[in-house]
This record gives C-alpha cells, sequence and structure tokens, in this order.
C-alpha cells in the first residue's frame, strides 16, 4: 500500500505548478496594488510630487520590473480563465492539460509581443541609440 | 483503514459565505481580465506606455467620467479579489488561531485603507492643481 500523503498536501504535476504560480502571482500582483494605489494617491498631493516619482518607474531597472509585473498580472488573468473554464465548461476537466498549454503559449506569445513596446525605451538607453 | 485525514476546516460556520466567495472570485476575475489587462495595454504598452506617463497624462484622463468609473471599478474589485484571495492563503498557512487573527486584522486594515484613499483620490482630483 503507498504511503499516506501528510496533510492536505497538493500533489499533482502541472495541475500544482499551475497553483503555485497562482497563488504567487496573485499575492505579488496584490502587494504591487497597495503600492500603486499610494503612488497615485500623490496626484491629490502636487503635480510635482507626482511626477518625481512617476520618474523612478522610467528607469531601466524599474522598467524591467514593470515587465515581470505584466508577465504575472497576464499568467495570473489567462490561468484564471482556465480556471473557470475548467469549473464551468462541461469539457473544462476533461482538457485541463491542454488548457495548461494553451494559457502558457499565449502567455508567451503575448509576453514576446509586449518585449518590445514596454521595453524598447531601456533597450535604447542602456545600448546607447 | 483511514489513510487521508478529514479536512481540518471547522465545521463551524453553517452560512454560505464561502460559497458566495467561491463564486464572487470567478466574477470579479471575469470583470478583471477586462479591465486590468485593458489597464496595462494602454498603460504600459501602447503609446510609449509609462514613458509618457506625469500629471498632466492622469488629468487628462480624470476628465473623462467613463475612466473615472473604469478605475474606481477596478479598484473596488482587485482590492476586494485581492483581499479574499490573500485571506484563503492566510487560513492555509497560518498555524496558530492568534497568527491567523492578527493577519487577518492587518489585511482587512489595509483593504479599508486602501479603498477609502482610492476612492477619494478618484472623486477628489482637483484638475486646477497645476
Ligand atoms: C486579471 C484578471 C484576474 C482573474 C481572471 C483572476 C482569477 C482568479 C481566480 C479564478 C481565483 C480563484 C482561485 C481558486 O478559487 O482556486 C483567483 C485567486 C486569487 N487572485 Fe485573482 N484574478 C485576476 C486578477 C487578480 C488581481 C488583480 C489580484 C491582486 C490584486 C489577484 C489576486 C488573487 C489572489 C491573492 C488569489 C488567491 C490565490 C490562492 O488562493 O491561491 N487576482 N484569481
Amino acid at each position: 500500500m503507498a504511503k499516506a500523503p501528510a496533510g492536505t498536501l497538493y500533489r499533482g504535476r502541472q495541475g500544482m505548478w499551475s497553483w503555485v504560480a497562482h497563488r504567487v502571482t496573485g499575492v505579488l500582483v496584490f502587494f504591487f496594488l497597495f503600492a500603486h494605489v499610494l503612488d497615485t494617491a500623490l496626484v491629490r498631493v502636487s503635480p510635482d510630487t507626482y511626477d518625481k516619482v512617476i520618474a523612478t518607474y522610467k528607469t531601466p531597472i524599474v522598467n524591467l520590473l514593470e515587465f515581470g509585473l505584466i508577465a504575472a498580472v497576464l499568467y495570473h488573468a489567462l490561468n484564471g480563465l482556465r480556471i473557470m473554464a475548467i469549473d464551468f465548461w462541461e469539457k473544462g476537466p476533461r482538457y485541463q492539460r491542454q488548457l495548461t498549454y494553451a494559457v502558457l503559449t499565449l502567455w508567451f506569445l503575448l509576453m514576446a509581443g509586449a518585449a518590445q513596446p514596454v521595453l524598447a525605451h531601456t533597450f535604447r538607453q542602456v545600448f546607447g541609440s | 483503514m483511514t489513510v487521508i485525514e478529514a479536512p481540518r476546516s471547522r465545521a463551524r460556520s453553517r452560512t454560505s459565505f464561502e460559497m458566495y466567495s467561491w463564486i464572487f472570485m470567478r466574477m470579479s476575475g471575469l470583470l478583471l481580465v477586462v479591465l486590468v489587462l485593458g489597464h496595462l495595454l494602454i498603460m504600459n504598452v501602447l503609446d510609449g506606455g509609462v514613458q509618457r506617463v506625469n500629471w498632466g497624462f492622469v488629468a487628462g484622463r480624470w476628465a473623462s467620467p467613463f475612466w473615472r468609473t473604469w478605475d474606481l471599478m477596478q479598484l473596488w474589485l482587485a482590492e476586494l479579489h485581492g483581499t479574499n484571495g490573500l485571506r484563503t492563503v492566510i487560513n492555509d498557512y497560518a498555524v496558530r488561531d492568534s497568527t491567523r487573527f492578527w493577519l487577518k486584522m492587518l489585511l482587512y486594515t489595509s483593504a479599508f485603507l486602501v479603498l477609502v484613499l482610492g476612492t477619494l483620490v478618484i472623486f477628489t482630483f482637483d484638475p486646477s492643481m497645476k
């Protein structure tokens, strides 16, 4: 007889890792939202203060973080749609693995498309004209 | 011969709060796909992304009730969805009851502050500041 799994640990394969990634991205985005409401609230303090803080978002390192944030939100959104498809679409559970690959493929293609518009400015700044 | 222990949740609450919470995560998620991905597309991808964002840019957008409504809905849905998500995460990992209690108090306090501050800023934005 197989050993009993400890507690409620989830031992799936793609299903487990897509869940871990969903949780990690959800928590990260939630913390970002906290910071983002605070920075946007500066529009109420003074135009100058707001512009000074937003200027730090235009630097190469923060631009890379921004790309990471987009990656996290996009994964969470697409995987969230996959969760809903499994919950509400009668064929969802049967195709859950294919849905995972669809999510990853779509995520990759959209991120590849976003790379140029989001990172071009930093690329030019770091590697010269 | 029980192999897997029974779930650890206490069969205390007889309300359907957890069911509504489950449905809310899915309905808000669906709306957030449009609101948040639209927001990212407009703010970070099109027309130069953050490089063109400044106070005047915000003033221009918030001159329109459409974008104020968009941002208000986005604020409330994302904050409530995220708070409810974090409540689940805390329930999963906090072992001691008192740890769980205080983490949730911290969570709810921060959510309250973010919602009040964000809502006030959207409603009281003053375009004549500049
Ligand atoms: C963009 C559209 C979004 C979709 C489609 C979406 C979808 C979902 C769904 C369906 C769940 C529930 C998972 C479950 O019950 O097993 C969930 C959980 C969660 N979401 Fe979202 N979400 C979105 C945006 C966001 C945003 C903006 C945040 C942060 C503010 C966020 C934070 C979370 C967190 C923290 C959880 C809990 C994760 C867990 O329990 O493992 N989500 N999301």
